[in-house]
């Protein structure tokens, strides 16, 4: 995995990764990323009177705030994927049909969003998917391309996962986002196998280049309801029967480096 | 270990038993429906009430059945109830796949094999464990539709098997009222979201063949498992009873 990560990411040095952490810090506390998640949090019955939100103006706030959340994501992936089609990075045949679909899926969730949120959604940021220049350009380089892919899917299933208990008292917003999240995660496992994992992940996925260690911090537990699941067929088959959600916190952490 | 989560009712969270009369089963919705399992059930002497033996499947367990089950959804501990139907019958075909794995398997689809085996176990623990008490027996399945040597058998019925474990999970969770359980949910639908994925994938089939999953109902979810359970299961006071599902456009896809 060292000698991959050196080869992959011979670029990257102590240096950026610092910058790449206090850039995420700065964005954390108030940064651009603050800024567009603002909206969010404006009541919905204030934002329909502020314009002329006819079809979202029922929306109740904490379903705004949660879809908006989403729609950032959604924003990310979709651009990335729409960008890295058009780069010619993607190899013809299987790999470039697995992209194609995986990109038509994420621009249907930002079209169902954007539906849904009518004039609450917010508007596509710009991104910077080399992370301020942390990672090598993922649209000249392959491998790069697909552990960027990994992470933003991978972050998906848990960012979307996190969201659930928002989701809660809102059947139908909570019934829709769960089915974003499982093809999400059939993203993400296709994504895991085309680079050769398995499409589950074991612990807190040892396999991970650094770039995205972050998205499976805390991904190994093996409590859950307060049973060992750890114990009726080995730790490793425990963690990868569950996935973990991280906290919409956790989830800007690991997408804000790349939001321009 | 849980703490159910009733409507006020002072009965037992999960009922195993047999219908009082043909006047009560007529209310609720029948989940096996095939011939086979019918006949066998009125042959069948094994009490209702007594727990049967775990789904170990063998050759001869297809012609098992173990009594009756009622699942009732009135309540959380019914629907995980549902839940642990559902990864029942997934633990047992894959135990039975590696037992028996088909000739000409590449180290690849092992792989994928072997390893959703150890999840649906431990899913199907997981349940059992976290419900105790008020934990279904286990089912008898029937495989019977399932030719064990053939790949192609083996991974179209683990499609069916992953597609529709996705599409319940999606279906069921809205009706779940406390969020740890709701959240516990979530952690196991996306796992086997990835199961399907691959196993999709090893078949030739597209890992994700619509931008949304489905969210199928109680009833949907019973009409495609219900065929691999010789158990006689019916569920009451299902939520869903008489809806139909939010489907994809592409759901035929999935139903193939």
């Amino acid at each position: 995995m060292t000698r991959d990560l050196h080869r992959i990411f011979h670029g990257l040095d102590e240096q950026s990764l610092d910058r790449l952490a206090s850039r995420r810090e700065a964005l954390r506390s108030g940064g651009r990323l603050a800024g567009a998640f603002a909206l969010g949090a404006i009541p919905a019955a204030l934002a329909a009177t502020a314009s002329d939100a006819f079809a979202s103006s029922s929306l109740p706030g904490p379903v705004v705030r949660v879809l908006n959340f989403a729609l950032t994501l959604e924003y990310l992936e979709s651009s990335f994927y729409n960008r890295g089609i058009n780069s010619g990075v993607i190899p013809a045949g299987k790999d470039r049909r697995v992209f194609e679909t995986i990109q038509s899926h994420e621009n249907a969730h930002v079209a169902f969003l954007k539906k849904a949120l009518g004039s609450q959604a917010i508007s596509r940021p710009e991104f910077d998917f080399t992370a301020g220049g942390a990672i090598p350009n993922p649209f000249k380089n392959y491998e790069v391309f697909k552990i960027v892919a990994q992470g933003f899917e991978d972050t998906g299933v848990r960012a979307y996962k996190g969201q659930a208990g928002a989701l809660k008292p809102y059947d139908t917003y909570l019934t829709a986002a769960l089915t974003i999240h499982s093809v999400e995660a059939r993203h993400a496992s296709e994504v895991r196998r085309l680079r050769g994992e398995d499409g589950w992940i074991p612990f807190e996925d040892p396999a991970a280049p650094a770039p995205i260690k972050a998205t499976y911090a805390g991904d190994g537990n093996l409590n859950q309801l307060g049973v060992d699941v750890g114990g009726f067929h080995g730790a490793k088959a425990g963690t990868e029967a569950f996935d973990e959600p991280l906290t919409r916190e956790d989830v800007l952490a690991i997408a804000s480096p790349f939001i321009a | 270990m849980l703490t159910p989560h009733t409507r006020g009712e002072d009965e037992r969270a999960v009922e195993v038993g047999l219908f009082r009369s043909p006047t009560d089963r007529r209310n609720f919705l029948k989940w096996s429906g095939t011939a086979a399992a019918t006949a066998l059930l009125i042959a069948c002497d094994q009490s209702p009430t007594e727990p049967s033996t775990a789904p170990v499947p063998s050759e001869s367990q297809t012609q098992k059945v173990a009594g009756q089950v009622a699942i009732d959804l009135k309540n959380d501990f019914g629907i995980l109830n549902f839940a642990y139907a559902l990864e029942q019958l997934e633990a047992a075909f894959y135990i039975q796949v590696v037992r028996q794995l088909y000739s000409g398997i590449t180290s690849e689809e092992e792989g994928i094999l072997r390893d959703i085996k150890k999840h649906e176990v431990v899913h199907r623990e997981f349940f059992k464990t976290a419900l105790g008490s008020a934990a279904i027996p286990g089912l008898a399945v029937d495989f019977s539709a399932v030719n064990f040597t053939s790949r192609e058998s083996v991974l179209l019925a683990a499609k069916v098997f992953e597609d529709t474990g996705v599409g319940a999970y999606n279906g069921a969770a809205k009706f779940l009222r406390n969020g740890d359980y709701l959240l516990a949910a979530g952690k196991i639908v996306s796992v086997e979201a990835r199961h399907a994925s691959a196993i999709r994938d090893v078949l030739g089939r597209s890992f994700a063949p619509n931008a949304f999953d489905s969210a199928l109902t109680f009833e949907q979810v019973l009409r495609r498992a219900g065929p691999f359970i010789a158990t006689d299961v019916t569920l009451t006071n299902s939520p869903t009873a008489g809806q139909t599902a939010q489907r994809s456009s592409g759901d035929e896809e999935m139903d193939s």
